[in-house]
């Protein structure tokens, strides 16, 4: 066909793009972060530009809005860095499998909220009436069984008529909010907010209440990594995710599998929602998982569905976070620029991919390939 | 009953907005997310350019030009919104990125940038209230026709609107006719539902893909201004366009691709929007959950849709798919 083209038109295009599979990982990975640190550079001139501030202070303040000040060894910032990157990588994990499958879940934070409210309601109702490890149990359960809930509905009716999940999920997340406002009202009166229960707390280490969460969510990491690259249900993933058909030519029944992964999505995010309410707030509102359900999709897909890596990238979103946040409040500007940073790093290296897969050959080059 | 009526139609003009420009990206097989951002952007940018003209007459309505008024805010929102339509496309189009990551990306950013110059000109004005005031445009916006008072209950139902409002019903009814009857409709379908046959044929591809993001972009952006200016009587508040931008993708489905579906489908859900101010005698926690009928309703539609599988009524068969000629 391009021979065809060639004869037709007399002038050839000043470049064309050639589709590669040669490239080395670490070559990949370079790419990647060259992008990362491009994006970052550009972060810090648009805040000099705002700012009018120094250049290189403003990545000192970033520092300092995430680690605390550099000098005082105080870890109350870093644990409280620690924390949200855990919520965000306990998320970001939780999409995963789905998101293998190419199941795009951005039910993610609708998912954790009925998992906190579904541990909010033990929490309150039988707070006072079980023995505390079977409270933690009970609470543990129906978090996991409301969030497999919330990601199963959809799940269901994509398998069986192949609703377009995008909205449903989308949609579900609205539901799970009006459901913890009504919830709000009802417990909390006219106060329309709920104080924080004693009762079903997850226990503490030591005094630092941050990092038994930490904990759980680097255990969920390496559970999820062996998930989804060594077990049977991890390769039953990746087959539906490339091609259907070819799961359904190898005898995989793709609807159990669909429905079956985001049972486990939705699993992992109740936990997360656990987390947050029973772990860290002790109560809830329809704000406490913060938007962060969509930020846990760009950070899965950066994290090319390696867990390890969302490490990292959760890591530097958390970062770009607080540290914008803080560029932001030190010199007067709205906190949403936080937003877009993180919008930038994000645009960037989602673009960067291009550059892993395509080749750019200029026209010059062609000919001399021919000579 | 008739003030139900028009609040409806004056809450489901953004999301026809909306919808109409997601319907316009989608048919060129872009299945674009940014939607809510674009449509924060469009309306930040509007206030912005109807902020500082308001500014350089010297905040005295007798200066305004009545054409300046409404023409500087309407090119800076479309300005600003095909703008993000543009990033939007050159990472779908040309750098063949990921669509949901990289909409959920603009719109994170989007709103992003709507809520920080939205808090700039919020300081800039210096008042008590956390918002922008800009209630001499928005009389420009809001001129009635001049017999709509006469009318009675006519008048205020079919004449009482702001032109952006009557403008968001044609743009979507001559979206329906160019997508359905003329020649660049069917090859902006075509490329939506098999790329490469449109290429073969002669069509560009990319071109076609960026002027159909960039110009659904713009009109979706439109109702972000439409927002400001109508609905909330000129005054920019942060994070007050809430998720209207969300229901709009939500209506594309409900609208089967069809912007003229999409006006109907608008005042339903203007109306199930404000359902629970309307509902006499609720408490306060049920009409919390009242407040979940216009998502459960895009729940069950988009249910309803997919259950009966007629070929007309799905979606752009390389909707969310990149194009790259080479590639068989």
């Amino acid at each position: 066909m391009s021979d065809i083209k060639k004869t037709k038109h007399s002038h050839e295009p000043l470049f064309h793009l050639v589709k590669r599979d040669d490239m080395k990982w670490w070559q990949a990975w370079l790419v990647r972060i060259a992008a990362i640190v491009i994006a970052l550079l550009l972060v810090g001139v648009i805040s000099m530009l705002l700012t009018k501030e120094n250049f290189f202070s403003i990545y000192e303040t970033m520092y300092r809005g995430t680690f605390g000040k550099l000098e005082s060894g105080s870890t109350v910032m870093l644990w409280k860095f620690l924390q949200k990157t855990a919520i965000l990588l306990g998320l970001s994990l939780a999409v995963t499998p789905a998101f293998k499958m190419k199941f795009w879940n951005c039910g993610a934070e609708g998912q954790a909220l009925v998992g906190g409210l579904a541990s909010m309601i033990c929490m309150i109702e039988l707070g006072d009436k079980l023995p505390y490890p079977v409270l933690l149990l009970v609470i543990l359960v129906t978090s996991v069984l409301a969030g497999a809930l919330w990601g199963v509905i959809p799940a269901i009716f994509k398998a069986q008529y192949n609703t377009n999940e995008t909205l449903f999920t989308l949609m579900m997340n609205y539901v799970a909010t009006q459901i913890i406002k009504y919830y709000l009202y009802v417990e909390g009166g006219g106060s329309n907010k709920i104080n924080p229960v004693a009762y079903g707390n997850l226990p503490t280490i030591g005094d630092n209440k941050y990092a038994l969460n930490v904990i759980i969510v680097l255990v969920i990491t390496v559970l999820v990594y062996i998930y989804l690259n060594y077990s049977k249900h991890g390769y039953e993933i990746s087959v539906v995710g490339e091609s259907q058909n070819t799961a359904r030519y190898i005898g995989i029944n793709v609807k159990k599998v669909v429905i079956r992964t985001m049972v486990v999505s939705g699993a992992l995010c109740g936990i997360v929602g656990m987390l947050l309410v029973s772990g860290t707030n002790h109560s809830i509102d329809s704000n406490t998982v913060g938007g962060q359900g969509f930020t846990a999709i760009m950070v899965s897909w950066l994290g090319q569905f390696n867990p390890f890596i969302m490490v990292i990238m959760s890591a530097l979103v958390i970062f770009l976070n607080l540290g914008s946040a803080k560029v932001a409040d030190t010199c007067g500007l709205n906190s949403s620029f936080a937003d877009i940073t993180v919008g930038i790093v994000i645009l960037f290296v989602v673009g960067c991919e291009f550059f892993i897969r395509y080749s750019i050959k200029f026209r010059h080059s062609k000919k001399e390939v021919k000579a | 009953m008739i003030s139900y009526i028009v609040r409806a139609i004056l809450i489901g003009v953004p999301m026809l907005y909306g919808a109409t420009g997601e319907i316009i990206t989608e048919k060129s097989g872009h299945l674009n997310l940014g939607i809510p951002g674009i449509m924060y952007v469009g309306a930040i940018s509007g206030v912005t350019g109807s902020f500082l003209y308001e500014n350089a007459c010297g905040n005295d309505i007798a200066n305004m030009n009545a054409f300046l008024a409404v023409f500087i805010p309407l090119i800076c929102c479309i300005i600003g919104s095909m703008l993000m339509g543009l990033i939007y496309s050159f990472f779908t189009v040309t750098l063949r990125a990921n669509q949901n990551v990289t909409g959920l990306a603009i719109t994170t950013f989007g709103i992003g940038l709507g809520n920080f110059f939205g808090a700039s000109l919020i300081k800039l004005v210096d008042s008590d209230m956390p918002s922008v005031a800009l209630t001499k445009t928005s009389l420009f916006f809001c001129t009635k026709l001049p017999f709509a008072d006469d009318l009675g209950w006519f008048g205020e139902l079919f004449l009482s609107f702001d032109f952006l409002t009557y403008l968001s019903i044609i743009i979507a009814i001559i979206a329906s006719i160019v997508l359905t009857k003329t020649r660049v409709g069917l090859n902006l379908r075509a490329v939506g539902e098999s790329p490469a046959t449109a290429d073969a044929a002669g069509i560009n591809v990319t071109r076609y893909k960026y002027i159909a993001t960039c110009i659904g972009s713009g009109i979706a952006g439109l109702g972000g201004i439409q927002y400001v200016m109508a609905y909330a009587n000129g005054s920019w508040s942060n994070d007050a366009f809430g998720d209207r931008g969300w229901m709009a993708i939500a209506l594309v489905i409900f609208a089967l691709w069809k912007p003229h579906m999409a006006i109907l489908g608008a005042f339903l859900f203007g109306a199930l929007f404000n359902a629970n101010t309307y509902a006499v005698g609720l408490g306060v926690e049920t009409q919390e959950l009242f407040k979940m009928l216009p998502y459960v309703v895009t729940i069950i539609v988009l249910v309803f849709t997919s259950m009966r599988k007629k070929r007309e009524h799905q979606p752009p068969a390389h909707l969310g798919l990149p194009y790259f000629r080479e590639e068989r």
